[in-house]
């Protein structure tokens, strides 16, 4: 298996690097950490003429924290995102997101920015990008946009992204409070694909109530699915076996995932619901562990 | 109309400078521009783990990296593991004596996964040696004596702490 010949560059800034995308127009590619990308054009299902590596850009490989945003470089790596103690306050979801990601072997190569710019929604980061509400960053010919999240994933694989731009940055607001996040999934094996994966955050009022909830799923629509209907349950409310239980039952209700050889759709659509669940239960334990190792 | 690319890599300790097209694959450029075969191609799409190697010390996975994009950096084979003469070192020798390989196939990119283990964390739990191989493809051996391999080699079975009190139990 080798891929189509083609023409790579690899720049050492950012405005070369958007400069040599402008110049190829829709023949180009963004090449990050590969681990997508490569496996696509081993298989010759991606076949671009000139491939654009921002390996050699070092602005693009800083984690930031600032009072009122964790900012993470595009080409940071989940290994080092995975390590980041900035990554673990500032988006405890992400952090928890990682052991999911495939193996440590491609961990080191995969980059966040190139798994939310990807745009798979059964990829965990794309699902996490959706709950934390991120900003991506991105910045093109025509300048810089900051796209939200809600707006960034158009269907399966196709982002908001233009072809001549590059996504430099994600954004996200760290929470203030005590607060816990759980990521589960159900996978055929350790390290593949999930059928279907869920994510919570939570953050908890003084008074042990939901002040916060980000609730996700990944593998079961064409765009990373944020579970508003189970958040709109939970929100406000101490949780309880039942509510919990009506908060798995709303997500069923809405989804409509597709049936393929690995999984029907009813099953993802129970799955999702359990996963729901538990999640949000082990979200709420660790936020209430938050709360009084704080005190 | 590809890009042929000049790298500098070093491969098992010697600076390497070759010229590889934009579309060779790290593992292609081992295997076949410096015959160092002992990289095995098994998925070629970064599922099987058998073309892993280490990059800088760290396990990736070589048929999903350019050859290029390794320019600069340091690679190390299963080539590089052994001595002068071909004698194994202690992760290799832990191998041959509990049997933790029949066919050979994935032998090169587990045992590599397991130096890097060895070499990067001082006293592995449990769960850090099956998340070590759990990214690499064995179909003969089940694991279990590569897991005796890695606990031999960590020289104690003992030392190896676990996180889960219920494994310790059912060994």
């Amino acid at each position: 298996m080798k891929p189509v010949d083609f023409e790579l560059h690899r720049p050492e800034t950012l405005s070369e690097a958007i400069a040599l995308l402008a110049e190829h127009g829709e023949d180009g590619k963004v090449l990050a950490g590969g681990q997508s990308l490569v496996p696509l054009l081993n298989f010759r299902l991606a076949r671009p003429e000139h491939l654009i590596d921002l390996g050699r850009i070092a602005s693009l490989t800083a984690i930031r924290r600032t009072p009122q945003r964790l900012i993470i470089g595009a080409m940071v790596t989940h290994a080092q995102a995975e390590r980041s103690v900035a990554v673990a306050q500032g988006a405890p979801l992400m952090a928890r997101a990682f052991p999911h990601i495939a193996h440590q072997a491609i961990r080191a190569r995969g980059t966040v920015g190139g798994s939310i710019a990807h745009g798979d929604p059964a990829a965990e980061m794309t699902a996490v990008a959706v709950a934390l509400e991120a900003i991506m960053v991105a910045v093109g010919p025509r300048g810089t946009r900051e796209i939200p999240a809600r707006d960034f994933f158009i269907a399966n694989l196709v982002t908001a992204l233009d072809h001549d731009e590059v996504l430099t940055e994600v954004r996200i607001v760290p929470p203030a409070g005590p607060t816990g996040a759980a990521f589960e999934e159900v996978a055929r094996r350790q390290g593949d694909f999930a059928l279907v994966g869920a994510g919570a955050q939570v953050r908890l009022a003084q008074d042990g109530t939901i002040a916060d909830i980000r609730i996700c799923l990944t593998g079961v629509s064409a765009t990373p699915h944020r579970a508003l209907e189970a958040e709109a349950v939970l929100i406000g409310h101490a949780i309880s076996p039942e509510s919990t239980q009506t908060a798995a039952d709303a997500t069923r209700d809405v989804l409509n995932p597709s049936s393929d050889l690995h999984a029907t759709a009813d099953y993802r659509r129970d799955v999702a619901g359990t996963l729901v669940s538990r999640v949000v239960k082990t979200a709420v334990q660790r936020a209430t562990f938050d709360t009084t190792s704080a005190a | 109309m590809g890009s042929n690319h000049e790298v500098h890599i070093e491969v098992n300790g010697e600076l390497r400078t070759c010229t590889t097209e934009a579309r060779t694959s790290l593992a292609d450029f081992l295997r076949d521009q410096l015959g160092l075969t002992g990289t095995h191609l098994g998925c070629e799409h970064g599922v099987c783990g058998a073309c892993t190697v280490l990059l800088n010390g760290t396990p990736i996975r070589s048929c999903i990296m350019l050859a290029a994009q390794a320019d600069g950096q340091s690679v190390t084979t299963i080539e590089g593991l052994s001595g002068p003469d071909g004698e194994l070192n202690g992760v290799q020798e832990a191998f041959c004596k509990t049997h933790a390989l029949q066919c050979g196939f994935c032998t090169p990119g587990m045992v590599l996964a397991v130096q890097a283990l060895v070499d990067n964390v001082p006293e592995p739990t449990q769960q850090d040696i099956d998340d070590a191989i759990g990214g690499n493809i064995c179909r003969c051996t089940g694991y279990v004596q590569i897991r005796e391999a890695i606990e031999l080699v960590l020289g104690d079975v003992a030392k190896v702490r676990t996180s889960d009190d219920a494994t310790v139990g059912a060994r």
